[in-house]
């Protein structure tokens, strides 16, 4: 039984310079972006008492952040294995520790170094063991030709076509060239995108994230505490996560999912809304897990934004542009700002409900909606100023 | 030759399995409480939680439930040379669906509800993979 809406705040938020190729170590880029999260609320990192991220064998364990910081006592630390789908189940983990008693300051981060380190999207166990002995073999390997089978998909099922598609890209593009910190500022068109060569059909090049080295943290802590800090607080209204049945027994695997034409947002959409209160209705900017173009058709429609099936012509309408009624990825996302496994969305909704977010700021934006997740699962907050 | 690209390595869920494709078998577990098929193998049946099972000798017969044609080579030393190639999702007349490759097929040609086939391809001596190719026209 959910009874905290509005009792835990954002209060901070911090992040690294995004880069292909960041010349620090990640244990570098997390404290960082973490002592930038911290000045940005005014709380010393004297006063931190937990630390929660989340990795794919590719980042720096919480404990060892908190000791480059000089926390002087740990009382709660969780490293979530994970993908995207964790990026906003760490800001609830931290919520339920402080709810709990565990800690009282609470940082969540996500680091890594994932152009010039350790690359995500370039391939996975080779080796063939476990559920991966019925995937590789057949030379199904990458992310990208995992999630195009799920594309794939919506189209057969609902007709969804390139032009469509290319709208998400084109979007998150306009976004990025007002974005300072976008890795990719150049302006898109519908042209450039349908030029863009196939990589995994249907999937082109411009369907695709970015590979980004960089860090982005939020510091967490209860509403009465942050209203004293130096930033207007952010509000967590509600979050959930999860997915269907048979969520696989990877993050790849999805053998046994009942249809990939819909992904894991319609399976947490009463529950986040029923803990939040509002509906989709009520949201006025909404971050928008995008590691490739089809996942964000899938959670308009999971979520309720639009009917099941009808993403395409939603986007294709201009719904999801800056200036329509659904401004979507006004960072430019994971497919132009940079891929920082969604939690650089949890940073932009936070920017854009403080009316921080200069030229690509939403007007009067109140209430923003980020999710994390394309597949079998994930997880969504709902944020109020 | 050598064999570089990845090579299934068999379990105690799966030995069963391999075994069936290295002799040309698609080797099926059906639960013996419930009935139900269940691929990849595993230990529990999802319906009904009972660990009684059988093995059956699949009928081989699939349509395509989804799929996408890999042009980019990841890693591209194993894969240059096989691009384009066809992944695809086929739904099994008993039930499940497998991750395989359709061959025998333009990449291009390949349509959803497809009917197709299982062919064996020999990677090694010890494993063969379950492919599938388009059941021709006015075959049965």
């Amino acid at each position: 039984m959910w009874n905290l809406r509005d009792k835990y705040c954002i209060a901070g938020i911090g992040s690294t310079e995004f880069s292909k190729a960041s010349g620090r170590t990640v244990l570098d880029l997390a404290s960082t972006a973490c002592l930038a999260a911290l000045d940005d609320a005014g709380v010393s990192p004297d006063e931190v008492d937990g630390i929660v991220s989340f990795h794919f064998n590719d980042s720096v364990p919480a404990i060892a952040v908190a000791t480059q910081l000089g926390v002087p006592a740990v009382r709660y630390a969780v490293d979530t294995a994970g993908g995207g789908n964790a990026a906003n189940l760490i800001v609830l983990q931290a919520v339920a520790a402080i709810e709990a008693g565990l800690a009282e300051t609470v940082l969540c981060y996500r680091a890594m170094n994932g152009r010039s380190g350790f690359r995500l999207g370039g391939g996975r166990d080779m080796s063939a063991h476990g559920i991966t002995q019925y995937t590789a073999p057949f030379g199904w390997i990458t992310y990208p030709q995992a999630m195009a089978m799920w594309c794939r998909r919506h189209m057969i099922e609902y007709g969804t076509t390139a032009e469509q598609l290319g709208q998400v890209a084109i979007t998150a593009r306009a976004n990025a060239v007002l974005n300072e910190r976008a890795m990719q500022r150049l302006p898109m068109s519908m042209d450039d995108y349908l030029a863009s060569r196939f990589i995994v059909d249907p999937f082109r090049l411009y369907d695709i994230c970015l590979e980004s080295d960089g860090a982005c943290a939020v510091l967490v802590t209860r509403a009465d505490r942050a209203r004293d800090l130096r930033q207007r607080p952010v509000h967590i209204m509600g979050g959930a996560y999860g997915g269907g049945p048979n969520q696989g027994e990877d993050l790849f695997d999805a053998l046994r999912w009942p249809d990939h034409s819909h992904n894991y947002a319609r399976y947490i959409a009463a529950d986040l809304w029923g803990k939040a209160g509002v509906g989709p209705a009520d949201v006025d900017v909404a971050e928008i897990y995008d590691c490739f173009t089809y996942s964000v058709l899938m959670q308009l429609e999971g979520l309720g934004f639009c009917r099941e099936g009808e993403g395409g012509p939603f986007v294709a309408d201009g719904n999801i542009a800056r200036d329509g009624p659904l401004p979507v990825n006004t960072h430019g996302g994971l497919l132009s700002e940079a891929y920082i496994h969604g939690f650089n969305h949890v940073i932009e909704a936070v920017s854009q409900l403080r009316g921080h977010a200069g030229a690509r700021q939403v007007p009067d934006a109140e209430i923003a909606l980020t999710t994390a997740g394309a597949m079998t699962c994930g997880s969504a907050l709902v944020l109020r100023r | 030759m050598t064999y570089a690209k990845p090579l299934p390595v068999p379990d105690a869920d799966s030995a069963h399995f391999w075994a069936g494709c290295r002799s040309h078998r698609l080797l099926l577990q059906r639960c013996r409480s419930c009935g139900t098929h269940r691929y990849p193998a595993g230990p529990v049946c999802p319906a009904c939680r009972s660990r009684a099972v059988d093995w059956i000798e699949a009928s081989g017969r699939a349509t395509v439930f989804s799929w996408i044609v890999v042009r980019h080579p990841v890693p591209r030393d194993l894969y240059q040379d096989e691009v384009p190639y066809v992944v695809a999702l086929v739904t099994l007349a008993e039930g499940p669906r497998m991750a395989t490759n359709i061959i025998g097929c333009d990449p291009d040609a390949v349509t959803a509800g497809m009917a197709v086939e299982v062919v064996f391809r020999e990677a090694t001596a010890e494993i063969a993979l379950p492919c599938f190719r388009p059941v021709l026209a006015g075959a049965r």
